[in-house]
């Protein structure tokens, strides 16, 4: 089992190593030469030389990758390139503000959607049933942007409850902070929520066509005890691997609703340096980003592998 | 590759028919969709037609600078140039015929992407499956690479490296999704090369080419097909998000994911410009899902689910 586990993370760091080489190549596919772009048209080639040597860019590429890496790994994210200040600066508050947002979100949507999908599946064919599978697929059909659209449609200017711009700040009553986050946190709840009942209610149904299922029926043993008693231990550990899969989703729904929103966050930071090309910032917020995304994914194989006793102990 | 395999299809049941009567014939693919499924294939099929005829019978063309004002609201007409059945958006433009001519855009650019997926995806996942080692682990560990990346970093990645065009666009999302079919495709490979039929078709000494196009694809045909509309999906989805986030299908060109964000701001003065392109695009991704729900709850029928609903 831990030798799985291990492996597991063996694979995980070396994803980890593989991802950071893409985000350097992609961002240094650019084109265009990244002294000229600061400095500007009226550089001197004696200050485009002594800016490329200050940033270790006249170094081959091999080993401005091993300098990138080495300082990444130290927790030196570079400067930005707009406004020079150093990235763990501007990294840092905006960091805190998106995990507060994704850690509010997943304490909300494992419960509730963990419940509704096992209310879901413990009544299969039933309208409770069948409105949570169509509510939900519509859900998930559905780009993140088009719920945003319509809750903004709904709340803000229909209703004129909450405010359509999530301007959160320190200075902040508790009051008018829960009111700005509210929208966001609603509208990313709403789409983490919607895939992770689907998945609930597949891996339970899935669990309900299992032989030993079968026999509780047919030794006439009640629903609610098949599913409680038999069927849901059994996908305890599908379920923990729906919900860390889910919360790698996060990471995608974050992107789009930071966006809209103008919430002061990781992503909200990483589009605009998309935009102003501001390259150091792309590559430190895509790292943290993929990071934790793979990280993620690891927890779920992990609950995976220590769910199943067939692979715990491997023959 | 799409025909061949098709024609393989039909053969396929052509000869299932002469076996009907056996006892253990096999159970016969009759596609019977509910009704949601029908509607389903109704909006998609409409939106095909939109696709093809569209920037024909459009009122308008799509970079027009035609209304009297920008967020005009529902049925509203200008002097002279007769009526905009939803309205106008920020630049004063059409919307009715935008959401016509973006059609084009964001499903025409989709359904290539998705194509190109399938054909990278289905070719690699079937040479990994029947030809294993090295090719195997190769692809597979590229494969995992990708898979790992949030889908929208990947593409925001390239974006920003590339720049946005058309083609990259394609190619893009072609690359991203072709990780998902490869796995699929690759799954399925693996599980019918193991099978009797394929043994038997060794050891009567058929090509490896033969026993992919009569075996391994014909086989893999019915699953892929489902998937294929869930992929979709998820590329609609994803080239709309990036249209949305500006880094998608660039302007003046009409399409449903920049019409969303351009006219976001329209929302503020009660104009509902914003939610025409956003409901275009939830009509034809819900109605794929719908359809593709309506086969795979077909696909699987089975005792536990029966009795214990």
């Amino acid at each position: 089992m831990q030798r799985m586990v291990f492996h597991r993370i063996l694979i995980g760091i070396i994803t980890l190593w593989v991802v950071s080489v893409l985000v350097f190549l992609m961002t240094n596919a650019l084109p265009g030469d990244v002294a000229q772009i600061v400095l500007g048209q009226s550089a001197t080639p004696e200050s485009l030389a002594a800016y490329r040597a200050e940033r270790g860019l006249d170094q081959p590429l091999i080993s401005q990758y091993f300098g990138w890496l080495g300082n990444l790994l130290s927790g030196d994210l570079g400067t930005s390139k707009a406004g020079g200040a150093s990235i763990s600066s501007l990294i840092s508050e905006r960091l805190y503000n998106t995990m507060v947002m994704a850690g509010i979100v997943a304490l909300i949507s494992v419960p509730l959607s963990v419940g509704l999908g096992l209310l879901a599946a413990m009544f299969p064919g039933t309208w409770i049933d069948k409105t949570l599978t169509f509510g939900t697929l519509a859900l998930i059909s559905v780009p993140e942007f088009f719920i945003a659209t319509f809750m903004v449609l709904i709340f803000a200017v229909n209703l004129g409850w909450l405010p359509s711009v999530a301007r959160v700040s320190a200075e902040q009553s508790y009051y008018d902070w829960w009111r700005s986050m509210a929208m966001p946190l609603l509208v990313l709840t709403i789409v983490v929520a919607a895939q992770m009942i689907r998945m609930t209610r597949a891996g339970i149904l899935n669990v309900m066509n299992s032989p030993y299922i079968e026999m509780a029926i047919l030794k006439g043993v009640r629903r609610k005890r098949i599913i409680l008693r038999h069927a849901f231990f059994n996908t305890i550990g599908p379920i923990v691997n729906v919900i860390a899969l889910n919360l790698a989703y996060l990471v995608s729904g974050v992107v789009i609703v930071e966006t809209i929103f103008a919430y002061p966050g990781l992503a909200k930071l990483m589009i605009d340096g998309v935009q102003t090309r501001d390259l150091p910032l792309v590559q430190a917020t895509a790292m943290i980003f993929c990071g934790a995304y793979v990280i993620l994914i690891i927890l779920a194989d992990v609950a995976a592998i220590l769910s199943n006793p067939r692979l715990r102990n491997p023959k | 590759m799409t025909d061949a395999t098709q024609n393989n299809a039909d053969d396929n049941d052509l000869d299932t028919t002469i076996y009907d009567e056996l006892p253990d014939a096999p159970p016969k693919k009759r596609l019977k969709l509910s009704w949601t499924g029908k509607i389903g294939v109704a909006v998609v099929a409409f939106w095909l037609v939109i696709v093809v005829i569209g920037p024909w019978i459009s009122p308008f063309h799509e970079a027009d600078i035609i209304g009297d004002d920008s967020f005009m609201g529902i049925w509203t007409s200008t002097e002279g140039e007769g009526v905009h059945i939803l309205g106008t958006d920020y630049l004063e433009r059409d919307i009715f015929s935008r959401i016509m001519w973006g059609a084009r855009m964001t499903i025409g650019i989709s359904v290539l992407a998705t194509l190109l997926a399938y054909l990278i995806g289905v070719t690699a996942g079937i040479a990994a499956a029947v030809k294993r080692g090295w090719i195997d682990m190769v692809l597979s560990r590229v494969n995992d690479a990708i898979l790992s990346l949030p889908t929208i970093m990947l593409g925001l990645l390239i974006v920003v490296a590339l720049g946005s065009s058309i083609p990259i666009l394609i190619g893009t999302a072609a690359i991203i999704y072709a990780s998902s079919v490869f796995r699929i495709a690759r799954a399925f490979g693996q599980e019918i090369m193991v099978m009797d039929y394929v043994e038997s078709a060794q050891a009567r000494g058929e090509t490896i080419w033969w026993i992919i196009f009569r075996e391994v694809l014909p086989n893999a045909a019915m699953p892929l097909a489902t998937d294929f509309g869930l992929r979709l999906v998820f590329v609609v989805l994803f080239i709309s998000s990036l249209s949305f986030l500006g880094l998608g299908i660039q302007p003046p060109a009409a399409d449903w994911g920049s019409m969303v964000r351009q006219n976001l701001e329209g929302l503020q003065y009660g104009s509902l410009a914003p939610v025409w392109p956003a409901l275009a695009i939830a009509s034809f991704t819900i109605a794929i899902n719908l359809i593709v729900d309506d086969i795979s709850a077909k696909s699987g029928g089975d005792l536990a689910r029966k009795m214990i609903s």
